[in-house]
């Protein structure tokens, strides 16, 4: 017998580690990576690649030649941004661009503060933001599902449906007239329009947020409330005039609503820690986006709205905390 | 639906490998160790000295406080020294070391197997009788019973909590207790209910014993006010407040005892001894101790005598095994890393499990990704990230406001942690940090 060892209970570990956090997010992507290709093709598997490969590469070399430190990216962390990053660009994106929403991401994102833990701010959203405003007409320019397959930077482009609805809007149209122009819910349920390559399709979505929550990866509480606030606001809005006001279903199922309720806003490092504290984070960023979308420039808004949350986390933690034991019953007369 | 506590908590393997091994009575050890402090309190005071002659049960060491506790010798034979050796603590405590000859008993002592259920006693005898039978809560707390068992004025108790959830993982006595030693447990109980003048008791037992669940059942049909509660299995459901608040759904408020809400916990264990004391004549002088671990040979339950070395039961169970990495007090969750196999059986030791290596070794700590697992699983409802970084970063006060004192120590915050981290040993020193500054502050 070797000498004992001897450390402070608890002697056993559940076996948890981050990596299997990671991969298990990954896996759950895995569904919109398949619909993302089958409406791409060509496009979506350039963006794709091209994103993992340089979030996973800059996050290796500014840990190994800036910080100094065993790089870490075998905790799939660098691999989970790239592929968000790639899911919240359009299919036709360039690579050079692509590249540098990575290298935002990675070292603006993430590096600069500290690396996985300390980052404020969802580092593939950051990227993705960052390129929303440099290179608007890039990132604002959609390829037509399934006919742009065997194309990448040269496929045919048409404008989101939000877009459409939007602009149709703005120019005057009537609603009724612009509803004919895009797509039904149906096929917008499966991912059949225009959009990022990761964002469209509800239903493989919705397959990786089961397959989250059996894992216990997440819980309900952030993607649900998020959801449900935009659902029913948007809701009220149209109740109150459909004639400007578009379907809340329609508002649910695009613009990346779920992609970003179930994927972004949920990201650990960047999301409140109380379920309480979760579901303020989740309402706010549904008033947020549908601000913005109704009021505000932008067609979607989900991204910024995912961001300006990210930075009241603080804030929500300092103020919202678990409830505690023996707050839940009043204790009983003896 | 099962009940259990509301908040937090988690299921770690069970691998309860000795549950089906009946108890066997391990031989009297050449010499026993009795530490004079097996008891949360002050040590006990040694009546004895060296060349003394003892019997079993006899009266070696007398409290030196309230909360404080009586010993008796569990062998017969003549008190070698009183010495300082290494306890569970791993610190150096105070010992009567006996050579054992023959088994002769205290003459008072009845020692047929006839159950008694009359029960004579007036409350206040039973609790005199509890205490002076050296009575410590059995499934690891070692609190003093009587004290429990006296409300302090103005505390009413209406409901006796029995606690049969054995919830660390591995652990089989109180399992085994109840199988075999179910109805001294029903008279032990109805013992308690008397002292404590109340109408009622729950025995709360996970379902991961279904055995336990069904004998208790039948044998509670013959007794007044005892009703069984099977209870989900949730880890750290045996800790005082989870148990009550699954039981009863009462909440014992922050800082506060059971006896708040009207309610006194004690162990199936401590309720067997109980009848033993008081129907017997007993002293607490031997106990059921789980030897276990996946790669021991024979994981059994032995009845021991007190001061038996750890090495003794290993012996029994077959050996220790080659990959032994750790020799733990306890159970996995809470139990004590023991510094070396010497160590004596106590009045607390509700198991000895040997970890080999693989299990045993912690992963390196990596950065919180504030996934808020630990956050989720506590059953205190506490934040324990911010706790560590609390206590890393010494601000005790900012530790005081998040409640550190209500940490029960059970450790499902660091078994959660995805990075490893290590959550409950910060919190710890937090909390003997904050607790001095307590004390100080009413001083
Ligand atoms: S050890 Fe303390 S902080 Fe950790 S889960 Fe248990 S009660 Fe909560
Ligand atoms: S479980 Fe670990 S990684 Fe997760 S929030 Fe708690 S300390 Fe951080």
């Amino acid at each position: 017998m070797n000498k004992l060892t001897v450390s402070p209970s608890p002697h056993v570990h559940s076996g948890d580690s981050v990596k299997k956090n990671m991969y298990g997010v990954l896996i759950a992507l895995l569904p919109a990576l398949f619909t993302s290709l089958y409406y791409f093709g060509i496009g979506a598997l350039i963006v794709t690649i091209t994103s993992i490969v340089s979030c996973v590469l800059f996050e290796y070399l500014i840990q190994k030649y800036l910080l100094k430190k065993d790089p870490s990216v075998t905790d799939g962390s660098a691999i989970l941004t790239g592929l968000l990053l790639a899911f919240n660009l359009p299919s036709n994106a360039p690579i050079a661009i692509i590249i540098i929403g990575a290298l935002v991401a990675m070292g603006i994102g993430k590096m600069a503060f500290g690396g996985l833990g300390n980052n404020p701010f969802n580092p593939a959203l950051v990227g993705r933001v960052f390129l929303l405003i440099s290179f608007p007409v890039q990132m604002t320019s959609w390829p037509t599902p399934i006919a742009s397959r065997l194309a990448y930077t040269d496929a045919v482009t048409g404008a989101t449906p939000l877009g459409v609805i939007k602009e149709g809007l703005a120019k005057g149209d009537i609603m009724s007239d612009l509803l004919t122009k895009i797509p039904s819910f149906s096929d917008m349920f499966y991912g059949n329009m225009g959009g990022s390559a990761g964002e469209i399709a509800a239903i493989a979505l919705l397959i990786g947020f089961i397959y989250l929550l059996m894992k216990r990866i997440i819980t309900w509480h952030i993607p649900v409330s998020v959801i449900g606030t935009i659902f029913i606001f948007t809701g009220i809005l149209h109740l109150a005039n459909p004639n400007i006001y578009i379907s809340p279903v329609f508002h649910i199922l695009t613009g990346g609503v779920m992609l970003g309720a179930i994927f972004m806003a949920t990201d650990y490092v960047t999301s409140p820690m109380s379920r309480k504290g979760m579901i303020v984070f989740g309402v706010g960023i549904g008033v947020i986006t549908v601000a913005i979308r109704v009021f505000g420039a932008y067609p979607e808004g989900l991204s910024f709205a995912i961001l300006i949350m990210n930075g009241f986390v603080p804030l929500i933690d300092k103020y919202i905390k678990p409830k505690r034991f023996g707050e839940l019953i009043k204790p009983a007369k003896a | 639906m099962l009940k259990t506590f509301s908040l937090g908590g988690i299921h770690p393997d069970e691998n309860k490998l000795s549950a089906d091994a009946p108890i066997e009575v391990l031989p009297v050890p050449e010499t026993v160790a009795i530490p004079i402090s097996q008891h949360i309190g002050a040590p006990a005071e040694p009546i004895v000295k060296k060349g003394d002659r003892v019997k079993v049960g006899q009266l070696i060491a007398k409290p030196s406080g309230f909360v404080s506790s009586y010993i008796h010798s569990s062998v017969s034979g003549t008190v070698d020294k009183i010495d300082e050796l290494i306890d569970v603590s791993g610190y150096k405590r105070k010992a009567i070391i006996i050579k054992t000859e023959d088994d002769e008993w205290e003459e008072t002592i009845d020692r047929s197997p006839d159950l008694i259920t009359e029960i004579p006693a007036t409350p206040e005898e039973i609790i005199k009788m509890i205490q002076e039978a050296g009575i410590v809560g059995l499934g690891g707390a070692t609190f003093p019973a009587h004290i429990k068992l006296s409300p302090p004025p103005g505390k009413n108790c209406d409901i006796l909590i029995i606690n049969g959830v054995e919830c660390e993982p591995y652990l089989t006595s109180d399992h085994r207790v109840m199988l075999e030693k179910g109805n001294e447990i029903m008279v032990g109980v109805q013992i308690l209910m008397k002292a404590l003048k109340v109408n009622n008791a729950i025995i709360g037992i996970e379902n991961n014993k279904p055995d336990a669940i069904k004998h208790m059942i039948t044998l509670a049909s013959k007794y007044s006010g005892i009703v069984i509660e099977p209870l989900k299995v949730q880890y750290p459901q045996g800790g005082e407040k989870q148990l009550i608040d699954a039981c009863i759904k009462r909440q014992v408020p922050s800082g506060k005892l059971p006896i708040e809400v009207g309610a006194v916990v004690q162990n199936v264990g401590t309720a067997l001894a109980v009848y033993e004391a008081v129907q017997k004549k007993k002293p607490l002088i031997e106990r059921v101790v789980t030897v276990t671990g996946k790669s021991v040979k024979k994981p059994c339950n032995l009845m021991v005598r007190l001061g038996t070395p750890v090495s003794a039961l290993i012996e029994a169970a077959g050996g220790i095994p080659e990959d032994t990495e750790k020799i733990i007090g306890g159970g996995p969750m809470m139990g004590k890393a023991l510094s070396t196999p010497d160590i004596p059986i106590t009045k607390g030791s509700s198991g000895i499990l040997l970890m080999p290596k693989k299990i045993a070794t912690r992963k390196p700590v990596q950065n919180c990704i504030r996934c808020s697992k630990c956050v989720s699983v506590c059953p205190m409802g506490l934040s324990p990230y911010l706790l560590m970084t609390l206590a890393e970063k010494a601000i005790w006060d900012r530790a005081e406001d998040e409640a550190i004192m209500d940490c029960i120590e059970c450790g499902s915050c660091s078994y959660t942690c995805p990075s490893s981290r290590p959550l409950l040993d910060y919190i710890r020193l937090g909390k003997s940090k904050v607790g001095q500054i307590m004390r100080s502050r009413t001083k």
